[in-house]
């Protein structure tokens, strides 16, 4: 039972999820709404979880003073701190604005700035053009990265419109691009429904637990 | 002995200390802020759909506007916002938004306040914020019946029914347009759900890295424009006449990319000069 019983679930609400799309009927839209609004609340317990395992993780961390276990502490710190500051004086306190201001924001503000030190870094280490494929590569970002700012436009712009960086850039994104891209689309949508189908068939069982639930 | 010195040198210049290159950006990043180089925008075909399509609508109309970006995001993402903002409330449109990353709600209600003040709009009677809700794919299809069932009231608690903006607003069907400005890949929720299940007319507004995943939906026509990352923002600026950070950024994120393709370079030049030497 402990196996037949989620299959059940999974196997009617899949077939019925399917076919209410294409029941334009009210009861059907109402039943569809209803489903939505439980996966919401499911998906809330699935937090409860998360926090648990973040916090089991980093009490793991200090006790046993692993390697930075003084950040481990920093974030049960920050996490309970945040919640406890939102929880008591709801989220328009300014204490709990002014934390998200001068706290959050600036941190992971940095941290995204950051990625353009690192990338001028990486690309000057890696990007070689050591094959016929990597100079591909390695052309088509150099036109990308100049013909998507001003400057590509400034450099070209005595040129002919089709030699111009910012054209040629677009060529790249709207063909070569779109074709790989969409390739890939239709294999994952393929592919996706493929592993749905085989979940609400039952036949795909490992989602419930490490050996298919036995 | 002078060839050694030369294969050195260019062995030393494939191994320099990283943080010399950190060095160099952070100062050439810093060159344009002071010195504006005012070099021309080019507007893209995709920027120049929505601003047309925005430009067209009568006044009145609904634009429905979700700002889903969050502090890391927002240097690219928020001055898109900001003159999209613009545009719509510059040509008397009503704006609703949601924002569905949690990170970015204080950030999402303070600048449609920012803006909305600029040009005099009311609250509840020329723009809507309904706030935040978890799993925005859910969101976004609930929102597709009505807006009254993720969001009973906006974001500071008035319930949908009592704003005069929202009399006979149920769902996507009346809105004029959608124009998603998303950093995440909730962005792949309002094409699936929100175009193609409600058939909403829908415009996306991305950071600048995920710009090339959605160049595919717009010449299948499942998006009608495409603002990619700041100079996405730059170009849409220009189009209302109205140049703010994104225009000036411009010159900064111009010499960034140009000091990156010199770095690259000198890269290769270097690790062409050096095996070079090795095989002789």
């Amino acid at each position: 039972m402990r196996r037949e019983i989620p299959l059940l679930i999974v196997f009617v609400f899949g077939i019925f999820m399917m076919f209410q799309y294409f029941v334009p009927h009210r009861v059907s839209s109402d039943i569809y709404q209803e489903l939505n609004n439980w996966t919401i609340i499911i998906g809330i317990f699935t937090m409860v979880i998360g926090i648990g395992s973040l916090l089991s993780v980093h009490y793991s961390r200090i006790r046993f003073k692993e390697d930075g276990w003084w950040y481990s502490i920093v974030t049960i710190v920050a996490m309970v701190g945040m919640a406890l500051v939102g929880l008591i004086g709801g989220v328009n306190n300014d204490l709990f604005l002014n934390l998200y201001r001068f706290g959050l924001a600036p941190v992971t503000s940095t941290m995204f700035a950051l990625l353009a030190f690192f990338i001028a870094s990486a690309a000057y280490r890696a990007f070689r053009a050591r094959t016929v494929l990597s100079t591909l590569l390695l052309l088509a970002a150099v036109v990308v990265m100049l013909g998507r700012v001003p400057v590509g436009e400034f450099l070209t712009n005595g040129l002919p419109e089709p030699l111009r960086l910012s054209k040629i850039s677009e060529f790249l994104l709207y063909v070569p691009n779109t074709a790989a891209k969409r390739a890939i689309y239709i294999g994952v949508g393929l592919g996706v429904a493929a592993v749905s189908l085989k979940i609400i068939l039952g036949i795909e069982r490992t989602w419930l637990g490490g050996d298919g639930g036995k | 002995m002078a060839e050694n010195n030369n294969i050195g040198f260019w062995q030393k210049l494939i191994n320099i200390d990283r943080r010399w290159i950190y060095l160099a950006i952070g100062i050439i990043v810093f060159v344009p802020i002071l010195i504006p180089l005012g070099l021309p925008v080019y507007v893209t075909s995709e920027v120049e759909a929505v601003f047309n399509r925005v430009d067209s609508l009568p006044p009145g109309s609904i634009v429905m506007l979700p700002m889903e970006y969050d502090p890391a995001t927002m240097a690219e993402l928020q001055p898109m916002a900001y003159a999209i903002l613009r545009h719509c409330f510059s040509k008397n449109l009503k704006v609703i938004t949601t924002a569905l990353q949690i990170d970015g709600v204080t950030i999402i209600r303070n600048d449609l306040a920012k803006i909305a003040a600029e040009y005099n709009k009311k609250i509840g009677e020329d723009y809507v914020f309904l706030g935040y809700k978890p799993y925005p794919g859910i969101v976004i299809l609930n929102m597709g019946e009505d807006f009254r069932k993720p969001f009973p009231r906006d974001y500071y608690g008035t319930p949908l029914d009592s704003l005069p903006m929202m009399k006979g607003v149920r769902n996507y069907s009346n809105c004029a347009m959608i124009i998603d400005i998303n950093a995440t890949s909730g962005v792949d929720y309002w094409i699936n759900y929100a175009h193609t299940r409600y058939q909403a007319d829908l415009a996306i507004g991305v950071t600048a890295v995920m710009a090339t995943d959605y160049y595919a939906f717009l010449s299948s026509k499942q998006i009608f424009g495409l603002i990619g990352g700041l100079k996405g923002a730059a170009e849409y600026e220009k189009l209302i006449n109205h140049p703010d950070f994104a225009a000036k950024a411009m010159d900064v994120q111009s010499i960034a990319h140009s000091a990156i393709v010199i770095f690259i370079i000198i890269g290769n030049v270097a690790y062409f000069a050096s095996r070079g030497k090795k095989r002789e």
